[in-house]
């Protein structure tokens, strides 16, 4: 149990890439912190940093009241889960989750006690002597989380988890992280691309872009004031439509806004709507449908439920408050 | 391919069978050999089926060798052999793996020119330089010994290449996990290593005590002495007889019996060394 201290980190490979600049976040004790990006933005590159298994180039990591700069990762007191597990092919499932522990010289009672305590908690009892390669993906997920468990460690640091897992399969331990963590109250960081993932699970999200930190929020914060087009245009699904104030020209918007932004679902068809989409293509989700079209010379989405009319040309109306501005240049929100 | 055509099915057993005939031919002959007289074989005409002498012969063999020729004990010699052999392919694996290990796992300085100055050894096999390492073989006081048969046959870029690929296979994040698991290089490598490469260890463990039981130049020029003559330098030996005939019956005899070791390897670590060459999964 720790804090998480990020202060100005960055990392410049060998080379002079600079994969992440700048990155300062503070995360309490016992939060579930989100990292999400898209591919190559650093989000990886920051959580290794705090392993452990990058160096850092620039700032300072600390756990609890620790720089953890120069600290092995063995010693950093943390525990993480990889996407691939990385469970050790040779052991049995019990071996696996006891390995850190038995390096660490716990006494024998203590590690059955612990490694006992986790399978009941994962229920993997079941499959203790098992090797991990007679067992289901999703089986497999859980002895890595086992593992990092059995810690008992300030933080766990989990590397896009489940993306080796089937959209099923993933829901369902999606939430069982959630609960997990909810029980044990053990500080998170948790790295994804996938937006949803960082939405269901976040106590607060940290979007990254070009490894550099966009916005850091709440789930709702994030998704209610999206401090940057490209936070609009990542976080929720449909994605926001981000369209040029020269084509809704007659908006009622501040002079200064470039881009406008409205969510799909803020968008409704009304005969005297004043946005007139010409329709290109609709998706039919069931609950609702998707409605893909273009308006002055810019595409545009509309959610709309699937007993809506449809035509050729549809006039819509948006909900009151709900438009989104950005400065032209920067991208960044206007209030 | 799976086919299902009786001509063509046929036709594969046929080509198996020449190739088992092209093999075993030649071992049968000196099995049949083995179980005559000498004068039988030089008779002209050559017996197809077993003799009755067989226990006779190979009793001889074990027992007392053949005088003439100056050569031990075949027990003595296949000792001899069997001892080098070990320690060639030990010797081979345990320097190979480490050497591997550190090539793959540590960022050392100049680790690049330690890599290449392994690679160019493959050019330089024993019969390239036989005379200088006779030499310092020689200057060493290592002739008529077990270490001098076998130190000089150890080093292996082979090897060491065998296991480098090994490891690179081996996922990074084993590696982190073992990191974060409070494993240092020495318990990693025990730990995890070792048994990953159990079955590269056991196929490459065959390969290579076949080669070093089939040593034949390097033992027949630094053994002097008939206490450390290998088997298969041996045999030459005794084909080499100086005065009279040499006895064929007896030769051939060595002969199966030098065969047996590295048939015995062969079959009781078939599955490992099958499961090691084709495994990929780790």
């Amino acid at each position: 149990m720790a804090s998480i201290t990020l202060d100005t980190v960055g990392k410049i490979y060998p080379g002079g890439t600079r994969a992440v600049g700048d990155v300062s976040i503070d995360i309490a004790d016992g939060e579930f912190i989100v990292l999400v990006g898209p591919s190559g933005c650093g989000k990886s590159t920051l959580l290794r940093m705090i392993a452990g298994l990058e160096s850092i180039s620039e700032g300072t990591v600390r756990i609890g009241d620790r720089v953890v700069n120069d600290v092995e990762p063995a010693d950093r007191d943390i525990a993480m889960v990889f996407q691939n597990y990385a469970l050790y092919p040779h052991m049995s499932v019990r071996d696996n989750l006891a390995y850190g522990l038995k390096n660490r010289r716990t006494p024998r009672a203590e590690i059955d006690r612990r490694v006992a305590e986790a399978a009941v908690i994962l229920q993997i009892g079941p499959y203790l002597d098992r090797k991990p390669r007679a067992l289901s993906g999703g089986q497999r997920q859980r002895v890595a989380m086992g593992r990092a468990i059995v810690r008992e460690p300030a933080a766990f640091l989990f590397d896009e988890p489940l993306s080796n897992l089937d959209a099923k399969l993933r829901v369902t331990m999606r939430l069982e992280i959630k609960e997990l963590q909810r029980r044990l109250r053990t500080t998170s960081i948790y790295v994804t691309h996938d937006q949803l993932e960082a939405m269901t699970l976040a106590d607060r999200l940290v979007v990254l872009n070009a490894g550099r930190i966009e916005q850091i929020g709440t789930p709702l914060e994030v998704y209610r004031k999206p401090a940057s087009t490209f936070v609009a245009g990542f976080i929720g699904s449909p994605a926001m439509n981000l369209i040029s104030r020269r084509a809704v020209p007659h908006l009622p918007v501040a002079a200064q806004a470039g881009t406008i932004g409205i969510r799909p679902e803020d968008l409704s068809v009304a005969p005297d709507g004043p946005i007139e989409m010409e329709v290109l293509a609709v998706e039919e989700l069931g609950a609702q449908r998707l409605v893909h079209g273009q308006t002055g010379g810019e595409r545009l989405t509309v959610a709309m439920p699937s007993d809506a009319p449809l035509s050729d040309r549809l006039r819509l109306s948006y909900r009151l408050g709900s438009l989104h501005l950005f400065h032209p240049e920067t991208g960044r929100r206007i209030d | 391919m799976i086919e299902n055509r009786p001509g063509l099915t046929l036709l594969a057993h046929l080509v198996l069978m020449a190739g088992v005939a092209i093999v075993a031919l030649p071992v049968w002959v000196a099995f049949v050999a083995s179980t005559h007289t000498a004068t039988d074989f030089m008779s002209g005409t050559i017996p197809v089926w077993p003799g009755p002498h067989l226990v006779e012969n190979y009793a001889r063999m074990l027992d007392a060798g053949v005088s003439t020729s100056g050569t031990p004990p075949v027990g003595t010699m296949m000792l001899n052999s069997l001892v080098m052999a070990l320690l060639i392919a030990c010797g081979k694996i345990a320097i190979s793996i480490t050497s591997a290990f550190a090539i793959v796992y540590f960022r050392f300085p100049l680790r690049q020119l330690a890599f290449w100055c392994i690679f160019i050894t493959l050019m330089l096999p024993v019969e390239v330089r036989i005379v200088p390492t006779f030499q310092v073989v020689a200057d060493l006081g290592l002739l008529n010994s077990y270490a001098g048969l076998s130190i000089p046959l150890i080093a292996s870029a082979t090897a060491t290449f065998l296991f480098r690929q090994v490891f690179l296979t081996i996922p990074d994040e084993l590696t982190e996990a073992a990191r974060i698991d409070g494993a240092g290089p020495m318990k990693f490598f025990r730990d995890i290593l070792l048994p990953l490469s159990r079955t590269n260890i056991a196929a490459l463990f065959v390969i290579l005590f076949i080669y070093g039981w089939n040593q034949y130049l390097w033992p027949l020029l630094i053994t002097t002495s008939s206490d450390y003559y290998t088997v298969v330098a041996g045999i030459k030996r005794m084909a080499d007889a100086v005065d009279g005939l040499p006895q064929w019956h007896l030769v051939m005899a060595t002969a199966m019996l030098a065969m047996l070791p590295p048939v015995a390897v062969v079959i009781g670590m078939q599955r490992l060394f099958v499961k090691g060459l084709v495994e990929t999964e780790k």
